[in-house]
């Protein structure tokens, strides 16, 4: 069973800036420990101490958000997508950094 | 709903399409649309409404062009350098088109300024570069019914949306909380493409012009997401949270809150950095530095194309994502300090340090920014 995982692009140096990764995993919690265990310190960015998603953080099996699904229990299907988009704040003006 | 001879030829490929013809022209017209920021979004956003003919335009943005924005913000000249951004804006646009109205506002967005200023415009254009103004723009739109167009760009990648409290979910239903300060690198740091804001932000205009219009399908509880780089544009939905802090509030019940304290920045930040004892100053790093018996580490925590582009003598680089992994090859026994271009990574460095039990490791106040200004301006600037 293998689901494609899309990396945005501020997580891809934990991936070796690969930008899709393949895993198998029965639900998404579990995809994400596949993750970590491949890319470690790649987990944490995505979830915190309690292991649930950070509030900036966006977890989307094919294109459905997986708050409004079953969280990280919500079971994956073979030959879904997996993408994690985090929150950006780019845009205009460049201030203090 | 007469247009002159002139107006009927400037909009004519408007007026043959069926979708906007006389009726939506007018619409155009009589619309106002508000753009918080002036720079890589709201250039070519600004300049396609003003083509489009949206009757008024308002422009917030507190900011004065710098030469490092004229790789991508082209609403903006090299002979409008050290001009506020709002100037240049304004009269690129009356030259596109004399016939509408435009509002300059040279100031920063707050919560004090940011009802009123609002509140005389249909539509709202986020621009902005920060999470806090992004959350302030979306928390006014909500409590003041209004329609706010959302772009957003990092390096080779954008996001695209709608929200329309009224229709569909709020930019807090995605991400109900920002960042902890340092956790996502601005364009400063990280770099965006010069073409990339030009895409999102005309993409910003044409949901504006079709909200108008009231035609097509706006981006409503969809999230555009795009990457240049591999050509991948796609979509995913966005639901409302039907726990958002906001928008399941009644307008009245929502307040504006301190955003820069909800996103942790400015001054808490520095402050904390200061009364830790986390950061020393460029002066005091050269004066440390000179004297030739003290044990000092210098290390520099930014990326390699940062550092082939200009260096302080004898810093050893070590990017931040890298540390974890080379704490081998820092001394503990030496007095440790951190630079990155200004500040905020070489903080973060500062802090894992510390966590670890590096007693003697501080942060270089300013970064290699505040080092060329005040110590050695032989050291470049970007």
């Amino acid at each position: 069973m293998s689901t494609l995982v899309r990396i945005p692009q501020p997580l891809r140096k934990l991936t070796q800036n690969r930008a899709e990764v393949e895993i198998s995993a029965r639900t998404v919690g579990e995809a994400l420990n596949q993750l970590e265990q491949e890319y470690p310190g790649l987990r944490d960015r995505i979830c915190d101490e309690s292991g649930e998603v950070r509030q900036f953080i966006n977890v989307f099996l094919d294109g459905e958000d997986i708050r409004f699904l079953q969280g990280l229990g919500t079971p994956i299907a073979d030959g879904s997508e997996l993408s994690i988009i985090p929150a950006i704040a780019g845009g205009s003006q460049e201030r203090e950094r | 709903m007469s247009f002159s001879q002139q107006e009927l030829q400037r909009y004519s490929r408007h007026l043959v399409l069926p979708e906007v013809g006389l009726e939506g022209q007018t619409r155009l017209r009589n619309a106002s649309v508000l753009c918080v920021g002036a720079g890589g979004l709201g250039s070519p956003l600004l300049l396609y409404l003003a083509a489009a003919g949206v009757g008024r335009l308002g422009i917030v943005d507190f900011d004065a062009v710098d030469f490092s924005n004229l790789q991508r913000q082209i609403l903006h000249s090299e002979g409008d350098l050290g001009h506020p951004k709002v100037d240049s804006a304004k009269r690129r646009l009356e030259s596109i088109n004399s016939d509408i109205e435009i509002t300059t506002y040279p100031t920063r967005l707050t919560r004090e300024n940011a009802l009123d200023i609002i509140s005389a415009y249909d539509i709202v254009a986020d621009g902005t570069d920060n999470f806090a103004t992004r959350y302030l723009v979306n928390d006014a739109c909500v409590k003041l019914g209004k329609i706010n167009i959302y772009g957003s760009i990092f390096r080779f990648e954008g996001q695209v949306s709608v929200f329309d409290a009224s229709r569909g979910p709020c930019y807090r239903c995605l991400y109900p909380e920002p960042p902890p300060p340092g956790a996502v690198p601005s364009c400063a740091e990280g770099g965006v493409l010069g073409v990339l804001p030009g895409i999102v932000g005309s993409l910003q205009a044409a949901e504006t012009i079709k909200v108008l219009l009231g035609r097509g399908e706006p981006l409503i509880g969809r999230l555009m997401l795009i990457d240049v780089l591999r050509s991948d544009f796609r979509f995913v939905k966005l639901r409302k949270n039907p726990k958002c802090p906001v928008c399941q509030l009644t307008p009245s019940e929502i307040e504006l809150i301190d955003y820069d304290q909800f996103c942790g920045v400015g001054r808490g930040e520095e402050s904390e950095g200061a009364d830790l004892g986390l950061e020393v100053t460029v002066v005091e790093v050269n004066q440390l530095l000179k004297q030739s018996d003290r044990d000092v580490c210098l290390i520099d925590v930014r990326e390699p194309e940062e550092y082939a582009i200009c260096r302080i003598d004898g810093a050893r680089l070590i990017p931040l994502g890298e540390l974890p992994r080379r704490l081998e090859e820092i001394d503990s026994t030496s007095e440790i300090l951190i630079h990155c271009h200004s500040g905020g990574r070489s903080l973060s460095a500062t802090r894992f340090l510390r966590r670890l039990g590096y007693p003697r490791v501080r942060s270089v106040k300013g970064g290699i920014d505040a080092w060329s200004k005040e110590i050695d301006s032989g050291v470049p600037r970007y």
